[in-house]
């Protein structure tokens, strides 16, 4: 039974984080917490933005070997801080007020998101499809265009960077937190209200369609969703392309449902589990630094190509 | 095998025309251009300007051109085979296949020779590009741009690994070189696989007429008394042979297989052994033009080619997705 | 003649040919019915080569599908599948061309091109023999599709439910130019035929095939029986003569 299964991911989340914050520490308890706690908040809005965005993402697309990190997010963010870098130099970099790039970061993306999604004729699949490939060029083009100014920056500069091209978790402002919280929290209430709408949503345009609802305008509000989602979470850590990729297989595997009032909860605490649990194993029991994020790549990578050979269509 | 020669149709000799007009331009350009502070003909003159130009502008201009012609005819090539129009070796994972074997074998061995490097990394295509077309074969017919998003983020996920192994070693800097196609670097000595590059786009030929039968499906190239399998893997075996040379070259310049057989095939068709001749000239001109382009938008700073067609390639490429929505293959 | 021996085939562990054995005479139309699942597009395709063989033997004129070479057996057979889109940017002319392939290899002489035009001429394709197939509509493609096939001027034609994709107009046209070929031009053709009706005012002889197994190989009037037809399809079918065809009334 669902219910039952999601009382056993919770409690593994919950493990999860008790290790995280317990573990290995050493000191000052009352720092440890903070310092910790800090870090356990921001992995806790990655997981749930993650999670949930993909989750929405494969329901509308009607496939579950994408995710919408494909879409070239992550190379327009990392376009960004290349140009702020080249524009403003290390020290200028290194002085911008957080609240203000993370503000513009959400904004720019969004907005880009938007314009992507005005492309979308309201034709289907074949539309979509369309969308994403138009995202994924994009994607190349952002690429092409960083590598471009990464030679004109400063070697030393270029260190500012580097380190911006992988999710990083070890360095993040409270006062972000607190916006993202607000951004990431607001989206899931209103995922989760959505819910019996994305049932039907997952059933394909046309039978959606026959059964009343507007498909565009929900694929529309759908989308805008899974923007802010993924836009917070890149401004907030970095670019984590294939996360949501690995967690939502596992979710699929592990809840043999189609209800999406389950499957986002589930996600979730996947996503934490994988997140926070991983992140503990590396930090705590491995002594690795910040390669968690690339290992998650990797696998996510690998599962997406044994989907693919596994033809699973949703 | 004799070659026979037909009537070529007028539309076809206007293209071949206006692209070799356009292609001796370039190549003066090409000559011509460069941070030396020197005219041609004085540069050709003194004995360090005449230097200059035969280990510098002549191979340059000369690579541009080779890589261009065999990228493009890489793509025609894959594109037959994989059935759908937005493959080549850049959404196809070929590029970053070659760039991870080159990868494992300049951290493995770090003194081979140039030839053991390009064979680790020929065979790492080769191995790459074949489990993607297995992979393609899984995929809906009905869906064909499912086809260039699953190979961009297979050669994603190729390329994480590639960093990830890169980052831990410290190699970064040399991945970059690879993924990132230019030319400044081109000195005599130092390009002359591109010749073999060449040589192996060229051979293609031979196989014109398969290659087109085996775009028409594995059925109908059976039908016809084709050996798929064997057409399959020749061609496989000069992509994987092209997109090598030129990563351990000149590093991969994306969009070229793609947008130079497209624009040809939206004019002359997909019949191999007309389009052939036309995509290499095509190839080589518009890569040169980029080079060009990019030695001149910022004189004297240069702007690598490959980012400069990566540019107009994405507006050739969105061109292709919102014109012809229904002809995706 | 083509012999079909002892053919057994299975799909992973599910049989879909049991022990099929059969001879198609030389000359004529053979249409190859049954239902859903009966095993005729297996049976296709193993005729074709486009299936390797599990057990049995296949050979058209003497020539084995497995031992002989594909190029050889392109000259004895011509196939076309149930799949017509090409995707490819070929002219008409050039299209046809190509079904010369297995006889030049890559260089066409003025007998092939002869061929081509013929082909063009017979399947009225003349006026559009220079536009790019990618640009025809499904019936004319479908003309230039059994072109090409008829300018590979082989003994053998084979055919998997060709009519599937074509109107009342084309498909009736199609099965005329198959009854032509095999009259004047002394082709032996074996069409997979979903549609009873068409078999039996087009067809010399019918093969049925029910469960894998052959539950008929006779000429058309004799497979054209309410008990036979009955028996094959698993319903009760009134079977009337009109105008000199037999019509089976499987629709009321």
């Amino acid at each position: 039974m669902p219910d039952r299964k999601l009382l056993v991911l919770g409690l593994c989340a919950f493990l999860a984080v008790l290790a995280f914050m317990t573990l290995g520490a050493r000191g000052n308890w009352s720092f440890v917490l903070t310092f910790r706690g800090t870090k356990l908040a921001a992995l806790l809005l990655v997981a749930a933005a993650v999670s949930l965005s993909t989750i929405l993402f494969q329901t509308l697309s009607g496939n579950r070997i994408l995710t919408p990190s494909i879409m070239g997010f992550d190379a327009l963010y990392l376009l960004v801080q290349t140009g702020l870098v080249f524009a403003l130099g290390e020290f200028g970099y290194a002085t911008l007020l957080p609240e203000a790039k993370f503000a513009f970061e959400v904004v720019l993306l969004t907005v880009a998101a938007l314009a992507l999604f005005g492309s979308l004729l309201g034709n289907g699949l074949q539309d979509l499809f369309r969308m994403l490939l138009v995202g994924v060029i994009f994607g190349v083009l952002f690429r092409s265009l960083t590598s471009l100014l990464q030679r004109l920056i400063d070697p030393n500069e270029f260190a500012v960077v580097q380190g911006a091209m992988f999710a990083s978790f070890n360095s993040i402002d409270t006062e972000l937190l607190l916006a993202s919280a607000v951004l990431v929290l607001a989206c899931c209430g209103l995922a989760w209200r959505k819910r019996h709408i994305l049932d039907v949503m997952a059933l394909g345009r046309d039978q959606a369609i026959s059964l009343g609802l507007d498909h565009r305008r929900e694929l529309f509000h759908g989308l805008a969703l899974v923007t802010l989602l993924v836009a917070t979470s890149t401004a907030l850590v970095g670019p984590v392309a294939f996360f949501g990729l690995l967690v939502s297989a596992l979710t699929y595997e592990f809840l043999k449902t189609h209800r999406h009032g389950n499957l986002m909860i589930a996600s979730m605490l996947i996503a934490v589990i994988v997140l926070v649990g991983g992140q503990t194993l590396f930090e705590r029991v491995l002594g690795f630094g910040g390669s968690l994020s690339i290992v998650i790549e990797f696998l996510g990578g690998l599962v997406f190509l044994f989907l693919i050979f596994r033809k699973a269509r949703a | 095998m004799r070659l026979t020669v037909r009537r070529l149709p007028s539309s076809e000799l206007l293209w071949f025309a206006a692209v070799t007009g356009l292609l001796a331009g370039l190549v003066l350009a090409s000559l011509a251009i460069g941070a030396a502070d020197a005219g041609l003909a004085d540069l050709l003159q003194s004995k360090d300007g005449l230097e200059l130009f035969l280990i510098s502008r002549v191979p340059r201009t000369c690579a541009a051109l080779l890589a261009g012609a065999s990228l493009a005819v890489a793509g025609v090539i894959m594109q037959m085979l994989a059935r759908n129009r937005f493959v080549e070796p850049a959404t196809a994972g070929t590029g970053e296949c070659a760039a991870l074997g080159l990868l494992v074998v300049t951290m493995a061995m770090p003194s081979s020779t140039i030839f053991l490097k390009m064979a680790v990394s020929c065979c790492a295509a080769f191995g790459g590009t074949a489990v993607f077309l297995a992979l393609v074969q899984k995929l809906p017919p009905t869906q064909p741009l499912l086809v260039p998003l699953t190979g961009i983020i297979y050669g994603g996920v190729i390329a994480a690994i590639t960093t990830f192994i890169a980052y831990e070693n410290d190699l970064l800097q040399y991945l970059g070189v690879w993924m990132n196609g230019e030319f400044s670097g081109i000195l005599q000595g130092r390009y002359e696989l591109l010749w073999a590059s060449g040589l192996v786009a060229l051979a293609a030929y031979l196989y014109a007429d398969r290659f087109t039968i085996a775009g028409l499906g594995r059925d109908a190239a059976v039908g016809l008394g084709l050996d798929y399998r064997h057409v399959l893997i020749v061609g496989l075996g000069i992509v994987a042979l092209i997109t090598s040379f030129t990563v351990i070259t000149v590093g991969m310049l994306p969009f070229v297989g793609l947008v130079v057989p497209n624009i040809v095939s939206h004019f002359h068709g997909d019949n191999a052994r007309r389009t052939l001749p036309l995509v290499a000239l095509t190839g080589g001109t518009l890569v040169l033009a980029s080079d060009v382009a990019g030695r001149l938008l910022r004189y004297p700073y240069e702007i690598p080619a490959g980012t400069v067609f990566g540019v107009v390639g994405t507006g050739v490429f969105l061109w292709l997705l919102f014109a012809r929505p229904a002809h995706a293959r | 003649m083509i012999e079909i021996e002892n053919v057994s085939f299975r799909h992973g562990r599910t049989p879909v040919l049991r022990d099929v054995s059969l001879k198609i005479a030389k000359g004529g139309i053979t249409a190859l019915i049954g239902p859903n699942g009966a095993g005729k597009s297996t049976l296709f395709a193993l005729m074709a080569r486009l299936l390797p063989l599990q057990s049995g033997r296949i050979r058209f004129d003497g020539l084995d599908v497995t031992q002989s070479l594909s190029m050889d057996l392109a000259r004895k057979l011509a196939i076309l599948r149930q799949d017509t889109s090409v995707a490819s940017r070929i002219a008409v002319r050039e299209m046809i061309g190509f079904g010369r392939f297995p006889h030049h290899l890559g260089r066409p002489s003025a007998v092939d091109r002869e061929k081509v035009d013929a082909a063009l001429a017979m399947f009225d394709l003349e006026d559009i023999s220079a536009r790019f197939i990618d640009e025809l509509s499904g019936g004319q493609r479908q003309r230039v599709l059994v072109a090409m096939a008829y300018a590979q001027d082989t003994d053998y034609l084979l055919l998997d439910e060709p009519l599937n994709n074509l109107d009342m107009h084309y498909a009736r046209n199609l099965m005329r130019q198959l009854r032509t070929l095999a009259d004047t031009h002394g082709k032996t053709i074996v069409v997979v035929l979903h549609e009873i009706n068409y078999a039996s005012a087009y067809a010399d002889f019918i093969v049925a095939l029910k469960n894998g197994e052959v539950a008929a190989n006779a000429p058309t009037a004799d497979v054209m029986q309410e008990s036979t037809l009955g028996g094959i399809y698993g319903m009760d079918v009134r079977i009337r003569e009109m105008e000199g065809k037999l019509v089976a009334l499987h629709h009321v």
